[in-house]
């Protein structure tokens, strides 16, 4: 099992034709996904490793009928409207790859995806990946080194970094731990979806047992993860790694990315790790930690 | 990218918020015929890009034209908060009878922008939330539907100010949310927004913060402060490495070999991505190494780019080897920051197998990237071998 | 300045075919080919660059353009 794409999702690519695009599309189909179709304005009639390509989201849907997802891969100034022609197409699951999108832009698409009753990953992600069964995006990279580091199994991983699930995911399947689904939930300061939104739709999956998270400084996102696992006696036991530490020392200095940087108290690893502490969320100090953390805490649980 | 204090209010003034007359002063003769044009009791104010200036006995008040000079020359080489000032705001002096506190900036959790009003200005508003809870009001609101004069009413209002007050306030914070949105900003404050005795209002000190993402978008306004292309307005200057590392990453528009921040270590890191970069760097200090650097690397750049970033690295005094450390790599290739980083070597006239302390990138063309790795006999390791690990290795490696 | 680690070797046989030298330049995404007056020319800057897509070899069947891995040697 897994969450929010398997096997079944079909999904669109939107800037099919662009570079990156190109590749994700080409590693995407030899992983397993089903993509229906691309979306570039007035490249029409070509195709992308046999994916046809359309003007609209519009075409899509109408030759395919309803689509569940699209991976958006534009330059930043087309997408907040590739996103919000996602939305208005009925599409649910939007996984936006692209870097560099102001915050106001973000908390638009947002906005509209929640009037909707859609839900976007990202921006400035790799997307997700059901191991075994689908990827949306470019985590994993191509198709094999993708199966060289997932493997299907029942941990839950979130990331703030792209790089970093793949790792921590290299790490688990070494340790002979599979992962249920993997999701780069994007680095920027506004993201459609954070940690403590994908909790419930990880609770709500019997073949996850246990959560493991990168997170790093900036932003209130850890806090409000404790806050959730507090206030809802989570099944799930989470282990989580926290990089940039060197940070809380540099106060006003932006590293990685766009989101990562210590404005006050409440952005420092130290106050961060702190309050998942206190939430119940063990901490690693080394991502080669966090196998064995898991493993006690599904001892302890059982 | 935080603005002066000068600048902020311009760009309030060209939206017509209410201001005391003024303007910057880069010298004390200059200084001297503002207040004169002014006519009457003064406040100097150093222009810092951060708080605590009063504290730091960087802000001023002269009754003549004649003290200021004077006062001029005390600010100026005052330091706040390690930043000097780049020049001293003067302004007429106010007869204040209220401050407020006004700002707008983004809330990441709800994912929309917050207006925070209080009519207890002037102090810090965190300690204000604390101890007065009701003179604080949060609303937030919606970046889609119709911006309208309502919220800042109702933001207000909730803090017990009525009257005509009420009815003078609104437009300015309603302006200010405006300000906040048409411009990207990521914070847009007035504190303190004071009503003078004569019952007007002015902005006594406000500061805007615009997000870099957004640059490219408000380049006429940015040009008309007079604001560089250059100027990062981080919480320090960049230095002339770092501004050689920003024309590494400008070479060609394939992914990203660049972010360099300056450090006084001897460890030169060739690292990546954003998220590995802070883990890495974490762990060479862990070990008890000293960076020389930090930097990212990602989405596959070119060979030139990190052949560039290689010599500019290896060309900083001090650094006698480079760790090439990344996490997993996806899109970036394994073999081409192999050739980079080798071909960086060779051009800086050493042997790659002798600076090249570690080199751990798995992932995507890693068999290809081994090969060349063997051929140059430089040490490298596969995902077996952790990043911390890898990390402590460069550091063994340097000591010995 | 010839490539570390790539060099592309182009045989005689379709060194001067200039139709060829047009698609050479056309499927290189890091611009290695140019078509020139004397048919396929090589900008050697580029070399290192090489993704080893094998566009170039497909382009030019029956071993007419050759990648040379230099570190393989």
């Amino acid at each position: 099992m897994s969450i929010l794409i398997s096997q079944d999702t079909r999904f669109i690519v939107q800037g099919i034709t662009g570079r990156e695009a190109v590749n994700l599309t080409r590693e995407n189909l030899d992983y397993g996904a089903r993509i229906v179709g691309g979306v570039t304005p007035g490249r029409a009639g070509r195709d992308v490793y046999g994916v046809p390509v359309f003007d609209c989201v519009r075409d899509v849907v109408a030759k395919e009928g309803k689509v569940e997802g699209s991976v958006v891969c534009v330059p930043p100034n087309f997408t907040r409207d590739a996103v919000f022609e996602a939305i208005e197409n009925g599409i649910e699951l939007i996984v936006v790859v692209t870097e560099n999108v102001p915050r106001k832009e973000v908390a638009q698409m947002v906005e509209l995806a929640t009037l909707r009753g859609a839900r976007i990953i990202g921006p400035n992600c790799l997307g997700l990946i059901s191991p075994g069964e689908a990827k949306m995006g470019g985590i994993g990279g191509p198709a094999a080194n993708t199966r060289q580091a997932y493997m299907p199994g029942n941990i839950g991983v979130m990331s703030r970094s792209g790089g970093m699930t793949t790792e921590i995911a290299s790490t688990l399947t070494a340790a002979g731990l599979g992962q249920s689904t993997c999701v780069s939930i994007g680095g920027d300061a506004i993201i459609g979806t954070t940690y403590a939104e994908l909790m419930p739709h990880f609770a709500a999956d019997p073949e996850t047992h246990a959560i493991a998270i990168y997170s790093e400084p900036g932003g209130r996102m850890e806090a409000e993860l404790a806050e959730w696992v507090k206030a809802n006696d989570s099944r799930l036991p989470i282990v989580a790694f926290m990089a940039g530490r060197f940070m809380d020392e540099m106060q006003g200095m932006r590293f990685g990315h766009a989101g990562t940087i210590v404005e006050g108290k409440e952005d420092t690893t130290v106050e961060k790790i702190e309050r998942m502490r206190a939430a119940g969320i063990s901490v690693a100090e080394r991502i080669e930690e966090i196998p064995a953390l898991i493993g006690k805490r599904l001892e302890a649980a059982s | 990218m935080r603005f002066y204090e000068y600048e902020s209010k311009e760009l309030f003034r060209r939206h017509g918020l209410p201001l005391g007359r003024g303007r910057v002063a880069t010298s004390g003769a200059e200084a001297h015929e503002i207040a004169a044009e002014i006519g009457g009791p003064v406040v100097l104010k150093s222009q810092v890009l951060s708080g605590g200036r009063m504290k730091a006995g960087a802000v001023q008040f002269a009754e003549t034209p004649d003290e200021c000079p004077a006062l001029f020359d005390a600010i100026m080489p005052i330091e706040v908060s390690g930043q000097t000032a780049r020049s001293v705001l003067v302004e007429e002096k106010s007869p204040v009878a209220q401050e407020y506190f006004v700002s707008v900036t983004w809330d990441g959790r709800r994912k929309l922008p917050v207006l925070l009003f209080s009519d207890m200005g002037g102090i810090d508003i965190e300690e204000v939330a604390e101890k007065h809870p009701d003179h604080v009001s949060k609303t937030h609101f919606s970046t889609l539907l119709p911006l309208s004069p309502r919220i800042a009413k109702e933001a207000i209002a909730a803090t017990g100010v009525g009257g005509s007050t009420l009815n003078r306030l609104t437009p300015i914070v309603f302006e200010l949310m405006q300000i906040f949105l048409s411009y990207d900003l990521t914070l847009a404050e007035i504190n303190p927004l004071a009503r003078l005795e004569d019952g007007r209002f002015i902005v006594l000190d406000g500061h805007v913060d615009l997000e870099a993402e957004a640059r490219g978008q408000h380049e006429a306004l940015l040009a008309e402060l007079g604001i560089g292309a250059d100027e990062t307005r981080q919480a320090r200057e960049p230095t002339e490495f770092e501004i050689a590392g920003r024309k590494v990453n400008q070479v060609d528009h394939r992914g990203v070999a660049g972010n360099v921040v300056e450090f006084d270590g001897n460890l030169g890191l060739v690292i990546g991505a954003g998220g590995g970069s802070l883990t890495l760097f974490d762990a060479v200090r862990n070990h008890g190494g000293k960076p020389a650097n930090y930097c990212e690397i990602g989405g596959n750049p070119s060979v030139g780019k990190v052949c560039e970033l290689t010599k500019l690295i290896l060309a900083k005094p001090g650094v006698s080897k480079i760790a090439v450390m990344m996490n997993v790599v996806s899109n970036t290739r394994v073999d081409i920051v192999a050739r980079g980083v080798v071909k960086g070597c060779i051009e800086s006239g050493k042997d790659p197998s002798e600076v090249i302390s570690i080199f751990r990138i798995p992932g995507a063309w890693e068999e290809e990237g081994f090969k060349i790795l063997e051929r140059y006999g430089v040490e490298y390791c596969d995902r077996s071998v952790s990043m911390y690990e890898a990390a402590g290795r460069a550091v063994a490696k340097l000591g010995a | 300045m010839a490539g570390l680690f790539i060099d592309i070797v182009v045989s005689d046989a379709v060194q001067s075919d200039a139709a060829l030298a047009k698609k050479l330049e056309d499927v290189c995404p890091v611009n290695i080919f140019r078509a020139s007056d004397v048919g396929v020319a090589i900008d050697e800057s580029n070399l290192d660059e090489c993704v080893l897509c094998d566009l170039c070899t497909e382009a030019a069947p029956g071993g007419g353009v050759r990648i040379v891995k230099l570190y393989e040697a």
